[in-house]
């Protein structure tokens, strides 16, 4: 048993789900009871799909128990199939429906329906919603794509699949467009995306395509590689999330697909580069930043905020473990530990205890930041409502590294503000409890933030007097230093000359 | 996706009720904790169950993460599943970690769910021997919210009705006392005990109370109300014990409310002068208030999707003070003992449903075209694509709608979107 206070990830049949809302003309018949329908709410509230999601539970009872919850699946496959006329249906249990053990495929089979329906066996209580979508998608390829490939009329134009996307994922929906533009400045057909908007028979013609995109290993891979095994289909794996990683996904495509990059890469309408290099982000130089993801987000935005942004990454994790090995190769190359946890209460412990200047995380991460009054930013799933917006906001891309670079550095006081707080702090209209003018709600730090932290330390009314005059974006740093400082040298109480010796002897 | 329905004609209910057994689009009784833990301020809730059971509070709760939220899931692994002697260890296990981390809580509740009860893991012997090893420090109850048992608010009649037998014996020669039952918001437990006040009705106390430790004595000489029309085995519970129900309306709107204060008055035999007093001001309050929403809801037809019970005493409130016209009531239970005064006064014409098939529900709802559906959040944004107005069902339960001073808001979360869809031009 894990104690568990928020899950980053849902049930693997959640995952599912994702797979077969984002397709068209797939039903998923669901042996689960009636909470379970919950999950709707997070495809037509969070994401605002404005059509129920493609799925009919059983919603069997404690009184159906052991008399005829198998007979209820078979009705509810039935009609399931009469009402909604799906191309194409996947079966499946959750977790309550695991223990029961109908075999939903089983009885499913036997319905002899006259289209493919297909069994999922998803482990519920060992596995979590992103492998539910990769295990799902995976599935409905491996038996939906099995035939030869079309061939082609010599002098086509190279074309690939686009892999990986779903309902419910965190800029999908963006990204894919933003893709497809960037295959299309190579000359490079899309003859497939899927899951997201593609339909049972776009499945069965992946096999046509010279190669796959995969842009969301967690989700698509174990597809790609069986059609790179079964059809000989190379994979481009380069998230484009970044300039430097949109740059290096268009040479990886180029290479594969045997075209010339120049023209794609020369088109480059990116502004990240100038806006990072304009005086006003000096002030960017060294913000310390935490990252947390899934590995796939928190790999890439590591290296936008390091190469892009000239922060210092101060921590990088994941919540899946499947892929902790990436995470942890690529928290080496910042010098920082890896924490790879799905316990909330860890992860706010790392954040509580390194201080960051900015978060890069989820909505958790979102929560546990306006906790310890942090400024964060959203950079993967968990999404939240608000991760969903009206506007074009994809994270891949040219135009991702744009939306990248505002919504990062948004959150943070900007430079020229940050000049003027500094230099009138003490001014009664100008301090920093009136908060950043362009931040919302204008808020003053709240009273737990301020707190003293883990330390037995006292301080003298001075020196906290003192503290309260710094800066509150820097407040925190300047607590934990002088903590640091004392505790370092047996000081069993913090004067105005400790908060200054500290200081000096911090500064690097 | 029928399984069966029936149109019945019970005999204590003298108009007909369409039983569904289909696809349900509710959420199980989990769902309670969300509220019930801010009421009883130094309780925990502990799921036992999976990760959907977790996914499904934290999806139900929205962005309410709280520093450290008073409840959590025992997630069960594959190796709980292997044999029930490891799960009973592993539980006592988690609940060693947990009353460790927050020393602050006195009553832990362990909540059971689908899978902790298909498995059969006893959740009652766990909780007795968990009280028995943190006493006095904290006391462990047990209930199910799962979903196979519990439809949304019946989690919180199980919850309570879980505390019932908590709550110490009332002396003998105790005098009479009353006790108002179900999770309120502090706000509305305020108006009220004022107006109980104004009354002279003065022993009155709240259940759930606001701290674990402040449990009410109950015996014979307890009255109850309801405030909540889903609390059957809750009632059923301090019947038990001796406490009598005072039966009357749910207190929502003018009419309900009076009502619902009129039961105790006679109880406590006030006299028509008194009552009036203390009355009067608050209804007449709400009677303005109702009025500023009368022109927008009059005559407008109403669709309710089963979700929290509370359907039957809002659509006679609708009905009765604001002239709505509700086409089809559908209530996931129908508690005809607790709800025989609402039953009486629901508009004739209105077809009351219990149970669902959501689909066929659906397909009835789009035949009638109603001008506003109460319904749940994954059937809410789709009826709105297909150009109804919806309200959603959850909101009626976390927000104050109890009571005098809540009425205008209560007919305003109805006539909001209507509002809205009037307004937009886009
Ligand atoms: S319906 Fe059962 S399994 Fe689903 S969330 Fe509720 S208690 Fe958990």
């Amino acid at each position: 048993m894990k104690l568990t206070v928020w899950t980053y990830e849902g049930p693997p049949h959640v995952g599912a789900m994702r797979v077969a809302t984002g397709m068209k003309g797939v039903h998923y018949v669901l042996h689960a009871p009636q909470g379970d329908t919950y999950a709707d709410l997070l495809f037509t509230m969070i994401e605002r799909r404005s059509e129920r999601p493609p799925v009919t539970y059983t919603t069997f009872q404690a009184r159906d128990l052991g008399t005829d919850t198998a007979e209820l699946f078979k009705n509810a496959c039935r009609d399931a199939y009469t009402r909604f006329q799906p191309e194409a249906m996947i079966v499946g249990a959750s977790c309550t429906a695991e223990l029961i053990q109908d075999d939903p495929g089983g009885l499913a089979r036997a319905l002899d329906l006259p289209i493919p329906v297909l069994p999922l066996d998803l482990p519920s209580y060992q596995r979590k919603e992103n492998w539910g979508a990769s295990e799902t998608f995976y599935q409905l390829v491996r038996t939906l794509a099995a035939k030869q490939a079309t061939p082609r009329p010599d002098g086509a134009r190279p074309s690939c699949n686009i892999l990986g996307a779903t309902a419910l994922g965190f800029r999908h929906r963006d990204d894919v467009v933003e893709v497809r533009r960037l295959l299309g400045l190579l000359g490079i057909d899309v003859n497939v995306a899927a899951p997201l908007d593609a339909t049972p028979a776009d499945l069965r013609r992946l096999p046509d395509a010279d190669f796959n995109v995969l842009l969301y290993p967690e989700i698509g891979d174990v597809a790609a590689r069986w059609l790179e095994k079964t059809y000989g289909q190379p994979c481009v794996r380069t998230v484009p999330i970044g300039l430097g990683a949109t740059r290096d996904f268009i040479a990886e495509v180029a290479k594969i697909a045997g075209v010339d990059p120049a023209a794609a890469l020369e088109s480059d309408p990116s502004r990240l580069p100038w806006w990072s290099r304009s005086v006003d982000s000096n002030y960017l130089t060294g913000k310390r930043v935490f990252i947390f993801g899934d590995a796939s987000h928190a790999i890439a935005a590591a290296r936008v905020a390091s190469e892009e942004l000239g922060f210092e990454v101060v921590g990088l994790g994941a919540y899946n473990r499947e892929m902790a090995r990436e995470v942890r190769a690529a928290a080496t190359l910042y010098g920082v530990e890896a924490t790879i946890s799905d316990d909330y209460l860890e992860v706010e412990a790392v954040i509580a205890a390194l201080q960051p200047e900015l978060v890069l995380g989820t909505q958790m991460e979102r929560h546990i930041s306006k906790r310890l009054n942090i400024p964060c930013a959203v950079i993967s799933a968990p999404a939240h409502v608000q991760d969903f917006p009206a506007r074009y906001s994809p994270q891949m891309g040219f135009e991702g590294a744009n939306v990248l670079f505002d919504t990062w550095v948004h959150p943070l006081v900007m430079g020229l503000e940050e000049h003027l707080l500094t230099m009138f702090r003490d001014d009664f209209e100008f301090n920093d409890a009136a908060g950043p003018s362009h931040l919302a709600a204008h808020a003053p730090p709240p009273a737990a933030a301020l707190a003293a932290s883990v330390s037995e330390i006292t301080w003298t009314p001075e020196a906290e007097a003192e503290l309260s005059k710094i800066p509150f974006f820097v407040r925190g740093k300047a607590r934990r230093n002088a903590e640091r400082f004392a505790s370092e040298r047996g000081l069993p109480t913090i004067h105005i000359e400790t908060l200054y010796d500290a200081k000096s002897h911090y500064t690097k | 996706m029928t399984q069966s329905a029936s149109i019945a004609s019970c005999d204590d209910l003298a108009r007909p009720v369409l039983r569904e057994r289909g696809q349900r689009e509710v959420f199980c009784g989990l769902t309670g904790i969300v509220w019930l833990h801010r009421k009883i301020q130094d309780a925990f809730f502990l799921v036992v169950g999976s990760r959907t059971c977790a996914h499904l509070i934290q999806s139900a709760a929205g962005v309410m993460v709280f520093a450290e939220p008073r409840f959590a899931t025992a997630i069960m692994e594959e190796r709980d599943l292997a044999g029930l002697a490891d799960a009973n260890e592993e539980l006592d296990r988690v609940v060693d970690k947990l009353l460790e981390r927050r020393p602050e809580i006195r009553l832990l509740f362990l909540v059971g769910s689908c899978p902790s009860e298909v498995i059969k893991l006893d959740l009652s012997r766990a909780a007795q021997r968990l009280s028995k090893k943190h006493s006095p420090a904290v006391r462990v109850l047990n209930y199910s919210g799962s979903g196979i048992e519990t439809t949304f608010t019946q989690g919180e009649d199980a919850c309570l009705a879980a505390l019932v037998p908590d709550a110490p014996q009332s002396e003998a020669d105790a005098p009479q006392s009353l006790l108002v039952v179900g999770a309120l918001p502090d706000i509305v437990e305020d108006q009220f005990a004022r107006i109980f006040a104004d009354l002279g009705i003065k022993d009155v106390a709240f259940f759930p109370p606001r701290r674990s430790t402040q449990m009410p004595a109950i015996g014979p000489n307890t009255r109850f109300l309801i405030a909540q029309p889903f609390l059957g085995d809750t009632a059923r519970m301090l019947e038990e014990r001796g406490a009598r129900r005072l039966p009357a309306l749910i207190p929502l709107g003018a009419e309900g409310t009076t009502h619902w204060f009129k039961a105790a008055a006679d109880a406590w035999g006030i006299d028509a002068g008194t009552f009036q007093r203390a009355i009067a001001p608050g209804r007449d309050r709400a009677k303005r208030a109702l009025s500023r929403h009368r022109d927008a809801l009059q005559g407008k037809s109403i669709f309710f999707f089963p979700d929290s019970q509370l359907e039957p005493p809002l659509a006679r409130f609708l009905a009765q003070e604001l002239g709505m016209r509700p086409i089809e009531i559908g209530t996931p239970y129908l508690n005809r003992d607790l709800l025989s005064a609402e039953l009486e006064q629901l508009p004739a014409d209105a077809l009351l449903s219990e149970g669902q098939d959501v689909d066929l529900q659906l397909d009835r709802c789009r035949a009638a075209r109603p001008d506003i559906i109460v319904c749940g959040l994954g059937l809410a944004n789709p009826l709105e694509r297909e150009g109804f107005t919806t309200k959603w069902s959850i909101e009626l339960v976390f927000s104050p709608i109890h009571g005098f001073d809540c009425a205008g808001d209560l007919a305003g979360l109805f006539a909001r979107p209507l509002a809205r869809r009037a307004m937009l031009r886009v």
